[in-house]
């Protein structure tokens, strides 16, 4: 939590040192570590604060998230396909490496947005897990990891789709200067995409959120 | 590459456990040993056997959690972590036996994984700063000299593994409590809490059954970031401070 009671400051920017060394894979490692398990827990921990009242676990809310989780869990035991975890994971890997890297295009995100359906259709249908939740069982907790990939690779391949020029980290080939630099384009892409989840199978909603410049202009950085 | 395996097959922390044998087929030279284990993970899935359970996370000498002994020696050959070991370390049809990291402190919850959350409750008791550190100009306004800070980096250099305590026939976590009191002690935003630092995490490691040094130095041997013994006597010299302090009733 940050001086200002209920703001969080977490990934990059939770670090007194920010801009001196959070560079590369500290910052990265920073990101991970928060997203994994710093936020579960901080958050959570701030927000049981906040009621005046003790949760207890008979709470519907309560109820209502453990017999989803246990579904979902029991769901995955019962796909009894051929196919073990890791070579979903590899396979995901394999197409957000040649799809949706720095350098990413309209035409490769399109297919690999295809690619992911029919992997994720797959992996709900053949894959092999063996043993239950009754104990320790890494297989299972990747595979519902590699479930979340699934949707989220999708959903960084339909952003990625959807910015149409390039801005950072993010080149399309379409947009690049003469000289191969990124040609960004403010006048339409002046925002943030968050996205809503829309349930399962279904196509997530963009919500933009403007980007408003006061004090600066934003201007195109040369490393020239 | 085909390697021989006996790996230690435990049900849970109630249950006894034996080595079973397993053939590791079709293994790259450069493959790590964890992305060995991967491979015959598969094979085992594929045969309808459970696979065997490990720690692993970063996969790069960073997290410190793939405890795994290899041919007796935690971590295996070599100085690095059990994930930065490489198959080409062993000969073609070479038997390796992979057990659990074993110290009493760290039961065995299943196959080769251990709970090493006692680790986390010896940094609770002490294991930290409670001094803002500063933003970034703050950094170049506390001169600190180049010995004191060279020591600081290299004691800061332990990943918690666990490795030192596994290999210790005394299962002491000395190399570990030490390394961490002396990075933060001899810095100066730790230096407010150094004797409730030293007293607290040392009572805390006793606490959780962690046993003594006496010398074998076998910590040193296998630790993956190097950490010198030599900490683990600036560590009791520290301790014996404390210790006066608080029976003198200074405030520590
Ligand atoms: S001192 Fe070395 S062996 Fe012990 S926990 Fe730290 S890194 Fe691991
Ligand atoms: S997996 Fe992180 S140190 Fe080995």
């Amino acid at each position: 939590m940050s001086n200002i009671p209920g703001l969080h400051v977490l990934g990059e920017a939770n670090f007194s040192d920010h801009g001196a060394n959070r560079l590369g894979a500290s910052a990265l490692m920073q990101g991970l570590a928060d997203g994994y398990f710093v936020i579960p827990y901080t958050l959570g921990n701030y927000l049981t604060t906040q009621f005046g009242k003790k949760v207890d676990a008979n709470h519907p809310a309560f109820e209502q998230a453990l017999k989803e989780t246990k579904a979902h869990v029991q769901r995955l035991i019962d796909i009894k396909g051929t196919r073990p975890v890791d070579s979903f994971h590899r396979e995901l890997g394999l197409i957000i490496w040649d799809y949706c890297g720095m350098a990413r295009s309209a035409e490769g995100l399109t297919e690999a947005i295809g690619k992911i359906q029919k992997l994720r259709k797959e992996f709900w249908s053949d894959l092999k897990l063996i043993g239950g939740a009754d104990g320790i069982n890494m297989e299972l907790e990747r595979a519902g990891r590699v479930a979340d990939f699934l949707e989220f690779g999708e959903l960084m391949c339909l952003d990625a789709l959807t910015r149409d020029e390039s801005c950072g980290g993010h080149f399309r080939t379409e947009h690049q200067t003469p000289d191969g630099e990124a040609l960004r384009n403010d006048e339409q892409y002046s925002f943030v995409s968050a996205w809503k989840y829309e349930g399962e199978g279904n196509t997530s909603t963009l919500v933009k959120e403007p980007l408003v410049y006061e004090q600066v202009k934003p201007s195109t950085r040369s490393y020239k | 590459m085909k390697f021989h395996l006996k790996v230690w097959r435990q049900k849970d922390s109630h249950s006894e456990g034996t080595l079973e044998d397993y053939t590791a087929e079709n293994i790259p030279a450069d493959a790590s040993f964890l992305e060995m284990l991967d491979i015959v993970n598969n094979s085992l899935t594929g045969k309808d056997v459970p696979p065997i359970q490990f720690d692993s996370d970063c996969r790069e000498g960073i997290c410190g959690s793939c405890s795994l002994t290899i041919n007796g020696i935690p971590h295996g050959p070599g100085r690095g972590t059990t994930c930065q070991l490489y198959m080409r370390k062993f000969r073609d049809g070479d038997t390796i036996t992979i057990e659990p990291f074993r110290a009493d402190a760290f039961p065995v919850q299943r196959d080769v994984v251990v709970d090493r959350s006692a680790f986390d409750r010896i940094i609770q008791a002490g294991g930290y700063i409670s001094e803002r550190s500063g933003s970034a100009p703050d950094a170049n306004s506390v001169p600190i000299s180049k010995t004191i800070a060279d020591k600081a980096m290299d004691a800061a250099a332990c990943i918690g593994c666990g490795a030192c305590a596994a290999a210790c026939p005394n299962g002491s976590a000395m190399l570990f409590v030490s390394a961490k009191v002396t990075h933060l002690g001899l810095l100066p935003q730790g230096k407010p809490e150094t004797d409730r630092r030293v007293l607290g995490m040392v009572r805390q490691m006793d606490k959780e059954g962690f046993g003594n040094c006496s010398n074998y130095y076998a910590c040193e041997a296998v630790c993956p970031a190097g950490v010198p013994a030599a900490f683990i006597g600036r560590m009791n010299r520290e301790f014996t401070a404390a210790s006066l302090k608080e029976m003198a009733g200074m405030t520590v």
